[in-house]
């Protein structure tokens, strides 16, 4: 738990380190100057943002350290698999409490329940696993480059990653309390809270039909080990498809409910205007008449190689990255050599299934030295493909504008 | 020598705890200690940097109520002021 103790302790530790001549504003705007961030991203988080490693993870680029928002590096991003270790932090509130797995009981129940059930860690262990690969991206990712810039965390493109996640299915703890027909979403609560109390704690729901979908787990295990304490230890919401927001980390109750959850989490926040994206997926016991809670992940792609303003030599180039959408599946990503007047298709890697990362590569041969750029677009299975232009919306959501990358050749 | 001796071994007590924060320094100018004093109890200052310096008047003005209304804040009508006017005249646009 980050308290107000450990902020006056970290002010004492500035002090001490200031007593040793070491002017951190200066360090870390020299960090942040090899950080290749995006030019697009605020000056202000340029020139604040840290590669910086939380207790068992890499160094992340720091955007905020309390409640902590750390967002993954490109390079991990060439394979269709993130590390544990490298996977993005977000959290909304700073109240994050060390969970002791051998006390921790998640509680279902509700007035969309016809009983009751909890249950231990050992206790969900002991039910039939599941395993999904699956993308879990911030409904944020990318804010950071919206034009107008938009207020919250601004991120780059890292704030998601691709994990092979094993838990149990909702389904199968929702059957234990009984649903009811009337329940018409399914509300989550994690152990993460505010500083002050009447900071609205981070309550989610979904739809019960999405709730009872066969790959919509209560995770225990990424890439083969527990989860990580800053992504959800001991078990977290997999919402396969679905913005991150629903993935509800250190997960305390799950609560069938036969009115739609309110509260500030679900509205006003986290909402996409109606009508401007290609969704499918339609949360309609939270619509208004202007607007809709986010939902699926849109169709998008990321150039991983090269990275943007490399140096590399004439010959042979392997333009590599990953193109992932809300569960429909990648059918094709083209490439693009010449500022998007014509197309390529790319060569697809190995399908870890529809809701996971698919990487791609696209062999190019650079024929003069100078500036070229390379675009990458990916198509899904229901024929959604990316933007050129940004839809702009307010909270910064759903940013999928063609990946452009410039690099010089010599 | 001493000096750093001691602020070594002070740091080497306090870093363990605070790995995970050090201290943002923001701009030096009236309405700091209001902004530090209200707003750092809740999330770090590098939340103010980050988004900057792209917000007009209106969109800090909008900030600051959203922090007391919408996540409780206990913050006065004349601090909020303050710290209003600190962020646009040195994180605004």
């Amino acid at each position: 738990m980050i308290t107000r103790r450990h902020l006056l302790e970290g002010a004492g530790a500035g002090a001490a380190l200031a007593g040793l001549d070491i002017a951190a504003p200066q360090s870390a705007l020299a960090a942040a100057a090899g950080l290749n961030l995006p030019p697009a991203l605020p000056d202000g988080v340029r020139n604040s943002a840290t590669l910086e490693a939380l207790p068992g993870k890499k160094p992340l680029l720091k955007l905020s350290y309390r409640p902590p928002n750390y967002e993954t590096p490109i390079e991990y991003f060439r394979t269709a698999i993130t590390p544990n270790d490298a996977f993005f932090v977000r959290y909304h509130l700073a109240n994050i409490p060390q969970v002791d797995a051998a006390n921790w009981k998640l509680a279902v129940g509700g007035d969309g329940a016809n009983g009751q059930a909890q249950f231990t860690l050992d206790e969900i262990k002991r039910m039939p696993a599941i395993e999904v690969v699956a993308v879990n991206q911030c409904s944020g990712n990318r804010r950071g480059l919206f034009q107008p810039h938009v207020p919250g965390v601004e991120w780059g493109y890292g704030a998601m990653g691709c994990a092979r996640w094993k838990g149990v299915r909702l389904k199968d703890l929702l059957d234990k309390a009984g649903l009811k027909k009337e329940a018409i979403e399914v509300a989550f609560d994690g152990a993460d809270s505010g500083v002050t109390d009447k900071t609205p704690d981070f309550i989610k729901s979904i739809p019960a039909w999405k709730a009872i979908e066969d790959t919509t787990l209560v995770a225990y295990e990424m890439n083969g080990a527990p989860l990580p304490h800053l992504n959800g230890f001991p078990a977290r919401l997999i919402v396969p498809g679905w913005t991150g927001t629903y993935w509800m980390k250190h997960l305390t109750s799950i609560k069938p409910v036969t009115k739609p959850e309110g509260g500030f989490w679900m509205n006003p926040a986290y909402r996409i205007p109606l009508g401007k994206f290609p969704i499918v997926a339609r949360f309609t016991s939270q619509e208004t008449a202007v607007n809709t809670p986010i939902t699926e992940i849109v169709v998008n792609s990321l150039i991983t190689n090269p990275t943007d303003g490399a140096n590399v030599r004439m010959g042979p180039l392997v333009v590599g990255g990953i193109a992932w959408d809300g569960g429909y599946g990648i059918s094709t990503v083209e490439v693009s050599s010449d500022g998007g007047k014509t197309w390529a298709a790319a060569t697809l890697g190995e399908d870890l299934g529809r809701f996971a990362f698919r990487t791609f590569r696209y062999d190019l041969a650079p024929k003069a030295p100078g500036k070229q750029t390379v675009m990458a677009r990916a198509t899904n299975k229901i024929g959604q493909s990316q933007t050129t232009e940004l839809i702009h919306n307010p909270a910064g959501y759903h940013h999928n504008v063609v990946h452009r990358v410039t690099f010089n050749v010599a | 020598m001493r000096a750093m001796i001691i602020a070594l071994a002070a740091a080497a007590i306090a870093l363990p705890a605070a790995a995970e924060e050090k201290p943002v320094e923001l701009k030096k100018a009236p309405g700091l200690d209001k902004v530090e004093g209200n707003c750092s109890g809740c999330h770090s200052l590098d939340y103010i940097v980050m988004n900057s310096p792209f917000p007009n008047a209106a969109l800090w003005d909008a900030e600051v109520t959203k922090m007391i209304k919408a996540f409780g804040a206990p913050i006065s009508d004349a601090d909020a002021k303050v710290i209003a006017d600190y962020l646009k005249q040195n994180y605004g646009s």
